[in-house]
């Protein structure tokens, strides 16, 4: 309806040039008509289980009756990368959207790209400027770079270990203690593979996906941190890195409590539900998910350490593209403000799952009971002491991707951990090299 | 005089009825092919910089990528196990649902249901199917008494396991063009060698399959470019994984341009892929086309 609204505005906009005094006032009170309401286009991604696109939708509608004057187009676009490629396509093809929940690590691609302001440039009252410090620390490590802005976190998370309390149990473990240490989680779910006699595997960790999300978890327990602050480094061969995948490979191969060959992503969840693995690895963005389904006592906890308690943060930043008018720019900053305001981020993470992006949020009545009735809401949040940026760099899609590989690679056993790692340090340090050329 | 003016109205005349099409073409082929050739020769600008002119890295850059190899021997090992099996499967099941059986609209439709499927659609059941503790192929292998297999987490089955979906999924579809050909070969040719004592076999290599060869070409024409165009159920099934064991050409191109925002690098891809399709193409109007008989 809004296309062909504006195509009737083109034509009639071209015939008053011709001169029609009649169709030029027409045209005058068409114009009065789209500066009445500022129209907004974002796009956005869904990468964990439940109807999120009807929250999305029931929140953009509600933001639409108390701000009769905007009017936001959201877009669902698939999973992260599908709506990076979205958004580039619209803006290739003339039609940028004004904001949209991208990847909170595409942020170097998307400055490299040039299509992105920093909300520094946008915000104008003290009050705004507040408004970008109240965020958790933590997440806007990603959003962040030399001091501005540029994304705002909204469907955030960490990974967490989910546990089947039942089947701790009937392997003779304590159903309310998961494991603590990187031991202990091969201990027990060796321990649940055994009782079942081969029926339930003891831990299953997503390697599709986003493999180099999960190593990045192993790793940082480990003590180590893949990359630099700047994206222009990564340490993939480290032995620190290496003794990680090394831990996970081990799992399935020495342990033998995680299936062989690679874990889908998007079906984990499933297999957890149907109790094919007594824990898993999953983003708390299946928090809500996983409790609606369950027919079993789960329980959610941070993940295991070896030097230290780690996850990497993850999930999706809202940004402001380039391009659009002042206004736009103005209302695309109401609109952001709106979805991440504690009661709207209190009430999407109760619907999802995903961290209250806010220690504000969890101060809100809503929040304060639901994580007092469900305790294993505040875990994400209470993880986040020990969380770290996620994997960012320049050639961010190359450099994940090698890393990718390299997990695979070592899982499925056509290579060694140390052989993967060195080979993917090698195809992220090309990819760099290409990219500081470029520069 | 008269005579010449004629002549140029009628290539006027000529020229006008070629242009849409040669702006249609020009637009939506040639011209993004020259683009993308340009492309090729360029380095992607940093932060809205200019691209920087750099000759033949890029190519240089895909002789030495591992990663491309890899890809296009996958490629080749698609193509070689799809079009000849779906091409067969399509024609036995033709000549199947041709003959007069009970139920025959049955199950010709049963046959195409898998065609009318979206990709997507198709792939994300087919992902539960080959899920390896809940997917149905493992259910059914435990139900043997067999342990399961991580039908798309084990590189050694991963790409097996996308071509026998891409057979599923295209067979039914070229099992129409098979039919419709068959039901216009005319009924007297099989009297006639009845009459004559042929057997079936012997009729079927002997007369049906020569008069089908135009239908096969165009189906293998169009079991070609669909090897080549596949990119939609590798996002659903294994997003080329693991470890690049279900990476085709198309796909790697895909990423290249917008998971790496290497636009340049995946234009050279795409050169490279268009000069092996102009060489198949080639050898179809020599080779191919001087072999068969059309009706």
């Amino acid at each position: 309806m809004n296309a062909r609204f504006s195509l009737v505005k083109d034509s009639l906009a071209k015939r008053s040039r011709m001169g029609a005094a009649a169709l030029a006032g027409l045209l005058a009170a068409g114009s009065l008509n789209a500066q009445a309401q500022t129209e907004l286009t974002m796009y956005y991604p869904v990468a964990v289980g439940g109807a999120l696109t009807d929250v999305i939708d029931g929140l953009v509608a509600e933001f639409e009756n108390e701000h009769p004057d905007i009017s936001v187009d959201a877009i669902y676009a698939g999973n992260y990368d599908d709506t990076r490629v979205r958004a580039m396509s619209a803006i290739e093809a003339g039609e940028a959207p004004q904001l949209s929940v991208l990847f909170s690590i595409d942020l170097f691609d998307l400055l490299e790209q040039d299509a992105i302001i920093a909300f520094d440039e946008v915000v104008e009252s003290e009050e705004e400027r507040e408004w970008l410090d109240s965020f958790y620390p933590g997440l806007m490590e990603n959003g962040r770079i030399d001091g501005q802005t540029y994304g705002i976190p909204f469907q955030r998370s960490t990974i967490v270990l989910y546990w089947n309390k039942d089947a701790f149990e009937a392997a003779g473990l304590d159903p309310e203690t998961p494991p603590e240490t990187w031991e202990e989680m091969a201990e027990m779910a060796a321990a649940v593979r055994e009782a079942s006699g081969g029926e339930q595997w003891g831990v299953m960790v997503p390697s599709t996906g986003y493999p180099y999300w999960m190593f990045q978890a192993f790793a940082f327990q480990d003590g180590h941190r893949l990359m630099n602050e700047e994206g222009t480094e990564v340490y993939f061969d480290d032995p620190a890195a290496i003794e990680a995948l090394e831990y996970w490979v081990s799992l399935a191969e020495e342990h033998e409590a995680m299936p062989d060959g690679t874990i889908e992503w998007g079906t984990l969840r499933q297999n957890f539900l149907e109790e094919s693995t007594a824990m898993m690895w999953h983003s708390t963005g299946n928090l809500t998910a996983v409790r609606n389904d369950a027919s079993f006592d789960f329980g959610v906890a941070m993940l295991p350490m070896k030097e230290q308690r780690g996850s990497p943060t993850g999930g999706g930043n809202f940004y402001l593209f380039k391009g659009s008018s002042e206004e736009e720019q103005h209302a695309a900053l109401t609109f952001i403000r709106w979805m991440t305001a504690p009661e709207r981020a209190a009430a999407w993470s109760i619907e999802t799952g995903y961290m209250g992006v806010s220690p504000a949020a969890y101060e809100t009545q809503a929040l304060q009971s639901y994580v007092e009735e469900f305790p294993p809401a505040a875990v994400a949040r209470d993880q986040l002491e020990h969380a770290t940026a996620e994997l960012a760099t320049y050639q961010g899609g190359r450099v994940r991707r090698a890393l990718d590989n390299a997990v695979q690679a070592a899982l499925t056993g056509q290579m060694s951990p140390e052989e993967a790692l060195k080979q993917a340090q090698a195809e992220a340090d090309a990819a760099l090299r290409r990219y500081a050329r470029s520069r | 005089m008269v005579i010449q003016n004629a002549d140029r109205r009628m290539q006027i005349y000529g020229a006008l009825l070629l242009l849409p099409a040669a702006v249609l073409l020009g637009t939506f082929a040639y011209l993004p092919t020259v683009a993308t050739l340009i492309n090729s020769f360029f380095l992607p600008g940093f932060r809205g910089a200019p691209p920087e002119f750099v000759g033949l890295e890029n190519y240089a850059m895909l002789v030495e990528d591992v990663t491309f190899w890899k890809v296009a021997r996958n490629n080749l090992i698609y193509a070689l196990g799809t079009i000849p099996t779906s091409i067969a499967l399509a024609l036995g099941m033709a000549l199947f649902v041709n003959a007069r059986l009970p139920g025959r609209g049955f199950v010709r439709m049963a046959y195409f249901t898998p065609t009318i499927l979206p990709m997507i659609a198709a792939a994300n059941i087919w992902m539960f199917f080959y899920a390896p503790q809940i997917g149905l192929f493992n259910k059914l292998l435990g139900a043997l008494g067999l342990s399961g297999v991580n039908w798309l987490g084990d590189p050694g089955m991963a790409l097996t396991s996308v071509i026998v979906m891409t057979v599923w999924k295209e067979a039914g579809f070229f099992m129409i063009f098979y039919l419709a050909a068959l039901q216009s070969i005319p009924p007297e040719l099989k009297e006639a060698s009845d009459l004559e004592g042929t057997s079936r076999w012997s009729f079927f290599w002997r007369v049906t399959f020569p008069l089908l060869m135009p239908t096969t070409l165009f189906v293998l024409i169009n079991a070609l470019i669909n090897a080549v165009r596949v990119v939609d159920h590798l996002f659903i099934l294994t997003k080329g994984g693991p470890n690049n064991a279900t990476n085709l050409l198309l796909y790697y191109v895909y990423e290249n341009a917008f998971s790496f925002f290497d636009r340049t690098y995946a234009a050279t891809i795409t050169v490279v892929i268009l000069l092996v399709l102009a060489v198949v193409a080639t050898l179809k109007f020599t080779v191919l086309d001087r072999r068969t008989h059309y009706q």
